[in-house]
């Protein structure tokens, strides 16, 4: 068992879309949380495969998308002070802030360098104790205990040289958010099965109740993207609005209890502000006062500039589930993922972003 | 931005403090050194599930065979 060839074999996922068709008696609304699945969704056509049985709506679950503008000018202004080291994951270095974004600076001259995680940046903090190194920490869920531990280590190590840049996203007071506005018939959900492997998936229990709608955390391999979808129209057929649990392999219901003790550590929940959605109450993550001596905002105290954003993205839209990439004029033409307008088109986990890389044109 | 990918983990190097508990993980032919602190139950030969340089959780392979039968059990009923 090598836990993703066999999640993946075409033999198997025909069967699955073959009981989906049968199952499925009228078009379900089913939203999938996570950019992650958006992704795997459209690459390996599944969203054309159920048309008819099955519409896929792309949810807001893609971190780089939903950082706000006003956190990447303030990233913008850390990385370009003297002696900054400034490090994030490769992603969002070509997020579009009001007047720049990361990968221009860098081609300027800015000391700016991709990580592959976290502890990364603590060892260059550790290698250069006389610059100051900077962590960009964005992400759900699934990378707060990499950010949680980091920041801990820190401590532990009384490394004053290092600090975070904090924009870290719950899943859960989005989807209540997303539910309660009820402009966009979402009939059931796909949870982000990353998400649930931190925090299990108690949370989502009084949402499927309070809602009636399905929540089936789900895998990201195409069988366990058919499984969920499966799941869902099962339980919309039978009128039933439970949360089940697809990714059993990997989620457990309470989640990884040392990751969320260490979260609950170093973190607490604020209101924040998501691109495109708007401010959401405690659906972000700050560190908790013993820990502002790494706190980047404390550190460097940045007055951004007044925000721009494009007038005509309309990457909101598309983040709510209320049009699909096609339907912006600007998708494909001005904005391209070379040169995007909006966060949605730069990690290839935004809806625009896999759109045009899987389906070419636009309109279609 | 959530992948998390399966790998396998071929040594441990444990530490006092559980949270420096490091290994290294296999994926497909590559060996990376990752953090296992919040996997203190995790033995060398296990799957885990790796996100920005952590472990998140162990794989559990029953469960994974259940689901790839599922569909045999639908088709029965
Ligand atoms: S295609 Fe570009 S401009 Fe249109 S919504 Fe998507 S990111 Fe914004």
């Amino acid at each position: 068992m090598k836990y993703q060839q066999e999640f993946r074999d075409p033999k198997l996922a025909h069967q699955w879309i073959e009981a989906i068709r049968e199952t499925s008696k009228q078009p379900w609304k089913i939203m999938e949380v996570c950019g992650g699945q958006t992704h795997s969704l459209l690459k390996h056509g599944i969203d054309q495969l159920l048309a008819g049985s099955v519409e896929l709506i792309h949810g807001p679950g893609c971190p780089v998308c939903v950082t706000p503008i006003a956190t990447i000018d303030n990233a913008l202004a850390i990385a370009q002070q003297d002696n900054v080291i400034f490090c994030s994951f490769g992603d969002m270095l070509r997020v579009p802030g009001s007047e720049s974004d990361l990968l221009s600076l860098k081609a300027q001259g800015a000391d700016i360098r991709i990580v592959y995680s976290p502890m990364d940046a603590l060892s260059l903090a550790q290698e250069h104790p006389q610059r100051e190194v900077v962590f960009f920490g964005v992400g759900f869920e699934t990378t707060a205990p990499a950010t949680a531990l980091t920041v801990y280590q820190a401590r532990q190590l009384n490394l004053a040289n290092f600090s975070l840049l904090c924009a870290h996203f719950r899943v859960p007071p989005i989807i209540d958010a997303l539910l309660d506005a009820g402009d966009c018939e979402i009939q059931g959900f796909l949870g982000a099965g990353h998400v649930c492997t931190v925090m299990g998936y108690q949370e989502y229990l009084p949402l499927a109740e309070q809602y009636r709608t399905p929540i089936v955390i789900t895998g990201f391999e195409p069988v366990d993207l058919l499984q969920g979808i499966h799941r869902t129209v099962q339980q919309l057929e039978t009128k039933q609005y439970s949360v089940e649990n697809q990714y059993a392999r990997v989620v457990k219901p309470d989640g990884n209890r040392q990751a969320r003790e260490l979260i609950n550590t170093v973190f607490t929940p604020v209101d924040a502000e998501w691109r495109g959605l708007g401010k959401v109450a405690d659906s972000g993550l700050t560190l908790v006062e013993e820990f502002r001596p790494w706190n980047a905002e404390y550190r460097f105290s940045v007055k951004p500039a007044a925000q721009r954003q494009s007038m005509v993205c309309r990457s909101g839209e598309v983040l709510k589930g209320l049009i699909k990439p096609p339907a912006c004029g600007e998708f494909g033409v001005n904005c391209t993922p070379d040169h995007p307008l909006g966060a949605t088109m730069v990690s290839s986990e935004g809806a625009c972003a896999a759109y045009y890389h899987y389906r070419k044109l636009p309109h279609v | 931005m959530c992948l998390a990918t399966p790998g396998r983990i071929v040594q441990i190097n444990k530490s006092n403090d559980p949270m420096n508990s490091k290994g290294l993980v296999n994926f497909a032919g590559i060996s990376r050194e990752i953090s296992l602190a919040y996997v203190p139950e995790a033995q060398v030969g296990d799957y885990v599930i790796v996100h920005a340089g952590l472990a998140l959780s162990l794989l559990d392979e029953h469960e994974a065979r259940e689901s790839l039968s599922a569909i045999q059990q639908l088709q029965t009923k």
